[in-house]
This record gives structure tokens, C-alpha cells and sequence, in this order.
């Protein structure tokens, strides 16, 4: 039994009908909950066009229910872009295998180069991420981690899916977290874009979540990729994908994040709506439906949301980003993935939150914790 | 109006009430209650039944096409000895299906977590269907779930104090995150306090303290059956909730979401 198994039972298109008829005192019946045992009914209202005008109400709810759990702090994240090498074909992102672009991976001492200017910035944690190849796979990811590890408390990674024992393999080499979106919960939309290589096969990816967490990683980042199908419903089975796992694989944290197609190398695509207010609409809709998520905001966003929506229900912001390989110190004009939208430095990220009352978190882990995995003094000096 | 059934172990029940049979004036009462009460899933302590084939006043009274039999190990210390008990109970009474209660202090009775869990994992490798009786523990529940028990029975309060749903904010959690039935057992005084337990989304409860220590334990053993059959169906018509006073665009100022287009 995997996700895949509860995803077939809901017919995307049927809870994208079914969301657009959800009424005003549906939202309210939800919103009286106050934070408290909301089903995905309630989140379907929420995430519906009858919440709208609600909006105010659910930030404020939301902002409440936030600094209940995670007090005025922020994590701050940066991504390091080992590889843009990538054997899949996917319409939305520059790395596409048919895009002609200078391809590239780090070497030892250029992983360690931009490891090094990321920790410089004050990042105690670390995001790795690459494309999708067997070249660039576990082996050289397992690499990179020993490379890493001595500068980071925690290694997160953004990459392809992997077997369950590599999950593990890797948890005892520090990983802490993985991020795997979905893109799409869509299967009318999913071929339309995947076009050719692993990621192709949807169903693989669906059941991801449940490798990592039969795997035991620590902390597990859900998504969808917005721009691809209906918002509303995207949203909904990411609610559904997130239930399935809390019940299945309770030890572990959870994240979402809510990135939105962003201008990329490659061919225009057709992009479904998924406008700003419509993404705090869906933040706050799943900070109400659940209280201790984490909620990720992304260097997607622009400085001026950024600067507002940070209070309303995310826990984390990345910072800083650069999304090509080698954008730290090695490479930095080799291509990125896609446009980031706030170029503000960590340090002003930081000390824009100090101004608004919020402290900004660097280090959120130590290697201590990790028990065996946990490097030894010698292997860190 | 019917509501869905309860399945424990693949096996249907036709009530969300389980009973106790201890604490009746006389085997007969007992029988007139379980009658009223509607309840299929009986619970007998081990200790307190004949198993030499010698007439009980307990089980003679109980009509095998009725009922199906719940033994408990009511007056175990730890694991080593619930085992036995359990081995005993499927053997006189012919049923692999155990309520495994393990206190070690006579006094309150309160359930030992770790002899609990390790009793679980022996029992489930041993064939039992194992119905774990312990506190409103999140993360004992779902430890016992992955040992392989069959439902969880945490209390709502100690035993016999009839005081109700005291652990409901455990509770809340424990029946968000479970995936094996959620039997609230124990403190259970009132048949309102059943019903609250079903309307939260509890799968059954077991009483017996209120039903059989009641003035009429006949008409008591009808009101539960009500009360359980009423919450659950509130539970699955979806509850309205506290009416919200939010309006659409009730705020003169929207200070948070100005900023948007």
C-alpha cells in the first residue's frame, strides 16, 4: 500500500467540481473550527472561491495560530545546485533535457567551494539539489553529503526520487530532509508535461513520500508545482497527501511549499492561474487545517510579498538563492533552473525580519542528535 | 438512519458499544442489559469466569449467537503474566480475541504502558486479536498500532470514576492519527459522555461500571445504546460547529491583506 493506492480514488476533476460549489457557510463552518480538527471538507471550503472575500479573517487566524506554534522566528534556507545534468523532459524547467544549455556538475573541490560560501553567509543547514541522472545519482550525492557534512549541522536534499535503501543509506550520513513535489496531482495534466525519462512515470513519484518514509528521514518537504492544473484541487490532494502521512509515517515532520512557474530557459508553456492572493489563500487555508506544518515561501516570490506575507503562516524563507550549479563561487554564470524573484541578500533578508519583530534562524539542528550517523570530532577538524 | 459499521480484525459489528460484565446484581440482570444495550462485543475478566466447565453465572447467561466474546486479563501484573492469561482465555473460551489489561497497582488500576507493549507484540506473534486497554497516550497508541494491535482502548478517565472525557485533548489526537479503531474505554459515567465520545469521532466505546452500578441497568443498558447510536450518527452528519461570527468584508481595514493586488 502507497499513496498511490488513496490518490485513486479521488477523480481530480471531480474534486475540482466539487471545491467550485463549497458555500459561504461551508467556509464559515470551517473558519468557527479555529484552527482546531479541520478535515479535508473544511479544506476544500477554505481552499474554495466562497473563501475569498474571507481572506483578512483567515490571515488573521492564520498569523495567530503560527506564532502559537513556531513563536516570531524564521528559518532561513539556501539551495546548493550541484548539477543541472537531467535525463527527464519536462515542459517548465530550464534544466529539460532538450534544452541545448551548457551542462554541469560540481567536482569535490567546487561543491566544497560553493558549500563553503553558503555557510559564509551564516547558513548552518543546506539544500541540495540536482537534476535527474544516473550519472549524478546516489553514489555522487552520498559523496557530496561526506563533502558537506563537516560545515553543516543538517543536509536537506531537492533531487531525484531514490530507493528506499538509499534513503536510508543517506540518512546515516546525515540526511535530514527531503523535499519530492509532486508537480501535479493532475493524471490529465502530468504526461503533458513529463514528457520523456524517469520522472514520466507519475506514479513512482507519488508513492516517493512513502519510500522516505518507510526509510525513517527525518523531515519530508510536499508540493505541487502551481501553474500546471486547477490551484484549488492541486491544493486539496496535497492536503490528502499530507493526512495519508501523518497517519502512515507519524515520526516524521512534514513541510509544503507553494512555488508558482516561474520564467525558465525553454519553450513558453500554457500556465493555469495561481495568482498572489490566491497563494495566501492556500497558505493560510493549510496553516487552519493544520497547526504544526511547516510552510515554506520561496525566492520565487518578490521582495514586496515576501515582506508581507512572511507574518501570515510560513515558517521558512529561502534566501540568498542562486539555482544554477556553481552559482556560489565556482560557476556563477552557468545556467540557473528558473528566475528567482528576490535578489536580496541573506543578511538583508535577516535584517528585514529583525525589523519586523522576527528572528531570523540559522541553525535549527545538530549533528549530535544524529546519533551513529553523527560525524566524529576528528572527521569535523 | 444507519450508520457505517464498525470493523475490528475484518469482523463487522452490528454496535459501537461494548460491555462489561462485572458489577451486575445477578447473571440475569446482566443478560436484560446486554439485551438493551444492544451490544454485540462482551468483555468477561478471565480471573472471574469458570474454566473447568463448571456452571458460571457469567457465561451461561450469554447466548453464543448473541454475543461475541471480548476475555480481559483484568488482574495481570505485567507481560509474562497477561501472556498466560491470554493462552488460558482462548482456550476455555474458545476465542482468539483478547482486551489486554495489565495494572500493576491494585489501587487506581492504571494501565502499565511498557508491559502493554511488549505483551502486544508476543500476543499479536502468538495469533491474538489484541485490543490494548491503556492511558490517552498518542504515541503509545500508535506504537501498539505497529505491534499490531487490533484497535487501541485508551480511557477517558479512570477507571470506574464515571468522570467522562478528561483526556479529551489526548483523545482528539489519538483518533486524527490512528489507523486501526479507536475504543474509548474506561470513566465512561453518563450516556451523554458516550455520545460526546462518538460525535468526536470515536469508533465504539466500552462501558461497564455505568451500566451495571445504574439504579435500572435495563433502562441504562437502552440509554447507552441510544446515546452511542447518536453520536455517531452526529458524527457522520458532520457537525456544524460553533456558529462564526465572520462576515465577508466585515473589516473596515484589512491590515494583513492589503498589500494585495
Amino acid at each position: 500500500m502507497t499513496f498511490v493506492d488513496t490518490w485513486k480514488k479521488h477523480d481530480f476533476a471531480a474534486v475540482a467540481a466539487s471545491i467550485a460549489t463549497r458555500t459561504t457557510d461551508d467556509v464559515r463552518r470551517a473558519l468557527a473550527k479555529q484552527g482546531r480538527g479541520l478535515n479535508l471538507d473544511d479544506l476544500a471550503a477554505l481552499l474554495s472561491p466562497a473563501a475569498a472575500p474571507f481572506l483578512e479573517e483567515m490571515a488573521a487566524l492564520s498569523q495567530r495560530l503560527t506564532v502559537a506554534r513556531f513563536g516570531r522566528t524564521m528559518q532561513l534556507y539556501a539551495p546548493l545546485y550541484l548539477t543541472n545534468v537531467c535525463a527527464n523532459i519536462c515542459s517548465y524547467c530550464g534544466f529539460s533535457a532538450q534544452n541545448r544549455i551548457p551542462r554541469k556538475a560540481l567536482d569535490d573541490a567546487e561543491i566544497l567551494a560553493d558549500g563553503k560560501a553558503v555557510a559564509a553567509f551564516g547558513f548552518d543547514h543546506l539544500l541540495l539539489v540536482t537534476g535527474e541522472s544516473s550519472r549524478y545519482g546516489f553514489a555522487y550525492l552520498q559523496n557530496a553529503f561526506r563533502l558537506l557534512r563537516p560545515h553543516f549541522s543538517s543536509l536537506s536534499m531537492e533531487v531525484q526520487p531514490l530507493e528506499e535503501a538509499e534513503y536510508a543509506a543517506l540518512t546515516a550520513e546525515g540526511l535530514s530532509a527531503v523535499l519530492i513535489y509532486q508537480e501535479t496531482y493532475d493524471p490529465a495534466v502530468y504526461p503533458k508535461h513529463h514528457l520523456k525519462g524517469p520522472k514520466a512515470d507519475m506514479a513512482y513519484r507519488l508513492a516517493t513520500p512513502d519510500r522516505l518514509g518507510r526509510a525513517g528521514v527525518k523531515k519530508i518537504g510536499l508540493g505541487a508545482l502551481y501553474g500546471l492544473s486547477d490551484w484549488r484541487a492541486e491544493s486539496w490532494f496535497l492536503g490528502l497527501h499530507l493526512q495519508y502521512m501523518e497517519k502512515n509515517y507519524w515520526r516524521t515532520r512534514y513541510s509544503l511549499s507553494f512555488p508558482r512557474l516561474r520564467p525558465h530557459e525553454g519553450n513558453e508553456i500554457p500556465v493555469t492561474p495561481f495568482n498572489e492572493r490566491e497563494l495566501v489563500q492556500a497558505a493560510c487555508a493549510f496553516r487552519l487545517f493544520s497547526q504544526e506544518i511547516e510552510l515554506s515561501l520561496s525566492t520565487r516570490e518578490s521582495p514586496h510579498f515576501r515582506n508581507h506575507a512572511y507574518q501570515l503562516g510560513f515558517t521558512s524563507m529561502s534566501a540568498g538563492s542562486r539555482t544554477n550549479p556553481g552559482g556560489y563561487a565556482s560557476e556563477p554564470e552557468s545556467l540557473e533552473q528558473f528566475a528567482i524573484n528576490d535578489d536580496r541578500t541573506p543578511a538583508e533578508v535577516a535584517a528585514f525580519l529583525k525589523s519586523v519583530g522576527y528572528e531570523p534562524v540559522w541553525k535549527d539542528w545538530d549533528a549530535s542528535y544524529d546519533g551513529a550517523s553523527a560525524p566524529t570530532v576528528a572527521a569535523v577538524n | 438512519m444507519k450508520t457505517s459499521p464498525l470493523v475490528i480484525a475484518g469482523v463487522t459489528l452490528r454496535s459501537r458499544l461494548f460491555l462489561g460484565t462485572g458489577k451486575y446484581s445477578s447473571g440475569s440482570v446482566m443478560a436484560a442489559s446486554l439485551a438493551a444495550s444492544g451490544a454485540e462485543l462482551v468483555t468477561m475478566a478471565l480471573r472471574r469466569v469458570r474454566t473447568d466447565g463448571a456452571p458460571d453465572d457469567i457465561i451461561d447467561h450469554l447466548d453464543a449467537q448473541q454475543y461475541r466474546l471480548l476475555p480481559n486479563t483484568s488482574g495481570v501484573r505485567n507481560a509474562k503474566e497477561a501472556i498466560l492469561a491470554a493462552e488460558l482465555a482462548r482456550e476455555a473460551l474458545g476465542t482468539n480475541w483478547l482486551k489486554l489489561e495489565i495494572h500493576p497497582d491494585p489501587k487506581y488500576l492504571m494501565p502499565d504502558a511498557i508491559e502493554t507493549l511488549l505483551a502486544t507484540r508476543e500476543l499479536v506473534k502468538r495469533g491474538f486479536v489484541v485490543l490494548p486497554y491503556i492511558h490517552a497516550d498518542p504515541v503509545l497508541c500508535k506504537q501498539l498500532e505497529e505491534a499490531g494491535a487490533a484497535a487501541v482502548m485508551p480511557l477517558g478517565a479512570p477507571i470506574g470514576s464515571n468522570l467522562g472525557l478528561e483526556t479529551r485533548a489526548f483523545l482528539e489526537i489519538i483518533i486524527a492519527q490512528s489507523r486501526v479503531p479507536v475504543v474509548i474505554d474506561a470513566g465512561l459515567g453518563t450516556p451523554s459522555h458516550a455520545a460526546a465520545a462518538l460525535e468526536m469521532g470515536a469508533d465504539a466505546v466500552l462501558v461497564n461500571t455505568a451500566i451495571a452500578a445504574a439504579t435500572d441497568p435495563v433502562a441504562m443498558g437502552a440509554a447507552f445504546k441510544l446515546a452511542v447510536e447518536a453520536g455517531r450518527l452526529g458524527y457522520e452528519a458532520g457537525l456544524a460547529g460553533r456558529a462564526s461570527k465572520a462576515a465577508p468584508e466585515a473589516h473596515a481595514t484589512s491590515p494583513l491583506t492589503s498589500f494585495l493586488a
